[in-house]
């Protein structure tokens, strides 16, 4: 028998970035919250504590802030024919665990969505017909746009304490040869602090990218460029490019973090209990299956709680939103056969094509310095901002140099021809390490009817639920995006006069390869969207089915995203507060009808 | 190892006095200031003696495993023109005191069967072994494959038939009973490559030996003056127990 707590107003499942502002705004309602988050307590002291952090080992190698998987892990196969292998290792991603979620981890790059990938099949279809897009390619829009979302990026940005140069504010260029980026969208206000100083690396990127005839920009990064005090009265320090930023706790209080911008208000709010070491079960439901009674979770001893609530919010990491949506029974699970069913739909990832180039003994890019959302970028090709109509392929990839910290376990690349130890890998690390950079084409990925999530017949977790499976693989589009990302961004390393270039994009023999680290970036599973066969949450973020569940976080993109995801999954996140707060609690109902 | 009551002072004072501040200003200076760097590359170039070897004793591995691991690491990041190597970097050491870590049971892994080894590589290792094992089972084949083909363990062969040895059981050429030889031989190099170039706090990279070599600066974590500049870094690299090279 579970024990059974004293009912609250609203419990969230996970305490990430979206844990953390859905917590911060429904207290702000004057709701009670509290918070299940299935890690241990975490925060800058002692996880992100100097000089301890500074250790490749413990943190990048042996994966100490993400996911235990020995506990819980999901499986993958590569399409519906192969029995799902077990996700065993962390390698191609890395999702968090404990307070503060990946957001304690994450590097800082944070964008705003491209408006025309919040609409990419509308805009797709209006812009190049309805026959461009593949058959089995499943893009949809999200429900909400650009206007709609954009006090919510601007809110987010301020509480992040986000640095970059604006294009345009209020419809003025601002940002013009200033570093701005000529294809951003209008913006309400700049962002709050100016950008971060550039990398020689990204020096040499942006250098390269002018003359090859490019429009260079400073990546906008929740890395502090000066001192910042944020909405929450949180204060961060500015980022002094310690290297050690994905992957780590932020010892300099300069990376944004759940734990850094946003518990500390919570610490002092009454309404809020935070609970560690609470592993959601499921989401527990009426008979009728119409409205959410709460959650079961087990606490760190091994015993079975039940927590009644009237609202239930489910924030973890994308997979784990989709897992309990399954687990739970919210929702049609998606059928890839018939196309049928919303949970589980449209899993999307990202489509990455890296190059790097390798210098003379003259050319110091010292690798060892850097912030995880700093560099040059260029939009170029990203989202729709070239013409797709002969390149065959749909999505787009932004470019850019983000050196984020090289660290020598895991990143000392050597010239072609190199072998892996003896005397000559020895040399060439040594001649390469402080000479070279890495320069990505971070691409948006598609959803396709093929491309899903379900629960596995064969493997549990540490509770005895069945693991959540991975039927994913690349497909055509995914490689005809990357050749010609490829193609585009070469001619921008060897304006660099590199002494060797390494890479080569996806070919039509390339599987998703889960040995080698791609990005965190997961996407779909219990999609947004407005008509509720084809998407499992409404506009608001809220299930079609059972009215007082609200799942927020990449789960909701119905495709992935050419930027990464964490500055639309906090604008969602607080989207979907103020309807609540504004609509929801005053009438509780379906937000939109089906 | 340096007596632990130094380290801990060193720490102690690390923590007490820059909980903010960048590492660099330990040696005294400021690299705000350009002309101190020459300064405070002298002042922080002060020799260190080689760093005690042959000391260790092997917690994990017996003593055929340890001439294994020793001869093979000394192959894998050899002593040379270029400097000191894994051995002398002490990456035995390390391996060893790994093989007592959460990583080495396989404790951080999801490993429930059933195991389906046989799927394509791009599915991530599948096997029921964990790295204890694969380095029990590992220099067993290993040690028997050099003594079919040479007639002596691996630690007893010339430098030339060890590489050979070493770049068979990297291709897989080499034919082990237990477990595919390039497996084994891909953990050996990652532990070598990690106890190289990790901090000394686990153990390797003994005077920093590895940080040298690529001129990376370890611990110090502070480049706000550097970080626009494309110039050689010029301060040598600093440990979380506050060492200098």
């Amino acid at each position: 028998m579970a024990t059974v707590m004293k009912k609250t107003d609203a419990v969230i499942v996970g305490f990430g970035w979206v844990g953390a502002i859905m917590a911060k705004e429904l207290t702000e309602a004057g709701l009670n919250v509290v918070a299940l988050e299935r890690g241990p307590m975490r925060d800058t002291w002692p996880d992100g504590a100097y000089p301890q952090v500074i250790d490749e080992l413990t943190y990048n190698i042996r994966r100490k802030l993400f996911q235990d998987l020995s506990k819980s892990t999901v499986t993958i196969r590569h399409n519906t024919s192969q029995t799902a292998v077990p996700y065993r290792q962390l390698a191609a991603f890395l999702p968090g665990t404990g307070v503060g979620g990946a957001g304690l981890h994450w590097s800082g790059v944070h964008f705003r969505a491209d408006p025309i990938e919040l609409r990419m099949r509308s805009h797709y279809e209006e812009r190049y017909g309805k026959n461009f897009i593949p058959q089995d390619m499943i893009i949809q829009d999200f429900g909400v746009t650009y206007d709609e979302l954009e006090p919510f990026f601007d809110k987010a940005e301020k509480v992040f304490g986000t640095s970059g140069t604006a294009w345009t504010v209020k419809g003025k260029v601002v940002g013009k040869d200033r570093g701005g980026n000529p294809f951003a969208p209008d913006r309400s206000d700049d962002f709050p602090l100016p950008a971060q100083k550039n990398t020689w690396s990204a020096q040499l990127f942006e250098k390269a990218g002018r003359e090859v005839g490019y429009h260079p920009y400073n990546l906008p990064s929740a890395n502090t460029s000066d001192s910042y005090t944020n909405p929450y009265g949180a204060q961060m320090g500015p980022c002094n490019f310690c290297g050690f930023c994905s992957g780590y706790a932020c010892y300099m209080y300069s990376k944004a973090s759940p734990n850094v911008n946003i518990l500390p208000a919570l610490r002092m709010e009454k309404r809020f209990e935070l609970r560690t070491n609470s592993n959601v079960l499921k989401v527990n439901l009426t008979d009728d299956k119409t409205r959410a009674t709460g959650v079961t979770y087990v606490d760190a001893q091994g015993r079975e709680v039940e927590q009644p609530a009237d609202l239930v919010i489910v924030g973890a990491f994308q997979f784990h939103n989709v897992h309990l949506m399954l687990l739970s029974g919210i929702g049609k699970p998606y059928n890839p056969e018939t196309g049928e069913g919303v949970v589980g739909r449209n899993f999307a990832y990202q489509n990455m094509t890296t190059i790097k180039a390798i210098f003379d003994k003259d050319t110091f890019t010292n690798p060892f310095i850097g912030a995880g959302g700093n560099g040059v970028g260029i939009d170029d090709f990203n989202a729709d901002n070239f013409d797709h109509s002969e390149v065959g392929f749909v999505g787009g990839s932004p470019f850019w140099v983000n050196q984020a910290g090289t660290k020598p376990i895991s990143g000392l690349p050597v010239p072609p021809g190199t072998p892996a130890w003896g005397s000559k890998w020895k040399a060439a690390v040594a001649d390469t390490y402080t000479h070279h950079l890495s320069m990505d084409a971070h691409g948006a990925h598609q959803s396709y009817r093929q491309n899903y999530l379900d629960l596995d017949p064969n493997y549990k977790n540490i509770y005895g639920q069945p693991l959540l499976r991975m039927t994913f693989d690349w497909q055509e589009n995914d490689i005809k995006m990357a050749q010609f990302m490829f193609d585009k961004m070469a001619p921008i390393a060897k304006a660099m006069n590199p002494k060797y270039m390494l890479g080569s994009p996806k070919n039509a023999n390339s599987h998703f390869d889960t040995t080698s680290y791609q990005t965190t970036h997961m996407n779909g599973g219990v999609v947004m969207g407005e008509d509720p066969k084809t998407s499992a949450v409404n506009r608001y973020l809220q299930s079609w089915d059972v009215h007082n569940v609200f799942v927020i976080g990449a789960s909701a993109f119905p495709q992935g995203l050419g930027y990464n995801p964490t500055g639309t999954v906090a604008a969602l996140a607080y989207w979907s507060a103020k309807a609540i707060r504004e609509q929801y609690l005053k009438n509780p109902g379906p937000l939109v009808q089906a | 190892m340096s007596s632990e009551k130094t380290n801990s002072s060193r720490r102690d004072f690390l923590v007490k006095s820059m909980t903010l501040i960048p590492a660099v200003v330990v040696g005294g200076s400021s690299v705000g200031a350009l002309g101190m760097v020459e300064n405070a590359v002298a002042a922080e170039s002060k020799p260190h003696s080689a760093p005690d070897q042959g000391e260790w004793t092997p917690r994990f591995f017996n003593s055929d495993e340890w001439a294994f691991v020793k001869a093979a690491v000394a192959r894998l990041i050899p002593a040379d023109e270029r400097g000191p190597g894994a051995l002398e970097a002490g990456v035995p050491e390390f391996i060893d005191r790994q093989m007592n870590t959460p990583y080495a049971t396989g404790s951080i892994w999801y490993m429930q069967g059933p195991f389906n080894p046989d799927v394509p590589k791009e599915m991530g290792y599948q096997l029921p072994l964990v790295p204890k094992q694969i380095y029990n089972l590992g220099i067993v084949e290993a040690n028997d494959w050099c003594r079919q083909q040479y007639g002596k363990p691996f630690a007893e062969l010339d430098a030339a038939k060890q590489d050979a040895a070493l770049s068979q059981f990297e291709s897989g050429t080499a034919s082990f009973k237990q477990l595919p030889a390039s497996l084994f031989f891909s953990y050996l190099l990652q532990n070598t490559r990690e106890g190289f170039f990790s901090d000394p706090i686990h153990g390797g990279n003994k005077g920093m030996v590895g940080w040298t070599l690529i001129n990376f600066p370890g611990a110090r974590a502070d480049f706000m003056d550097w970080v626009e500049r494309g110039e050689r870094y010029p301060f040598p690299p600093v440990s979380i127990n506050g060492e200098r090279a």
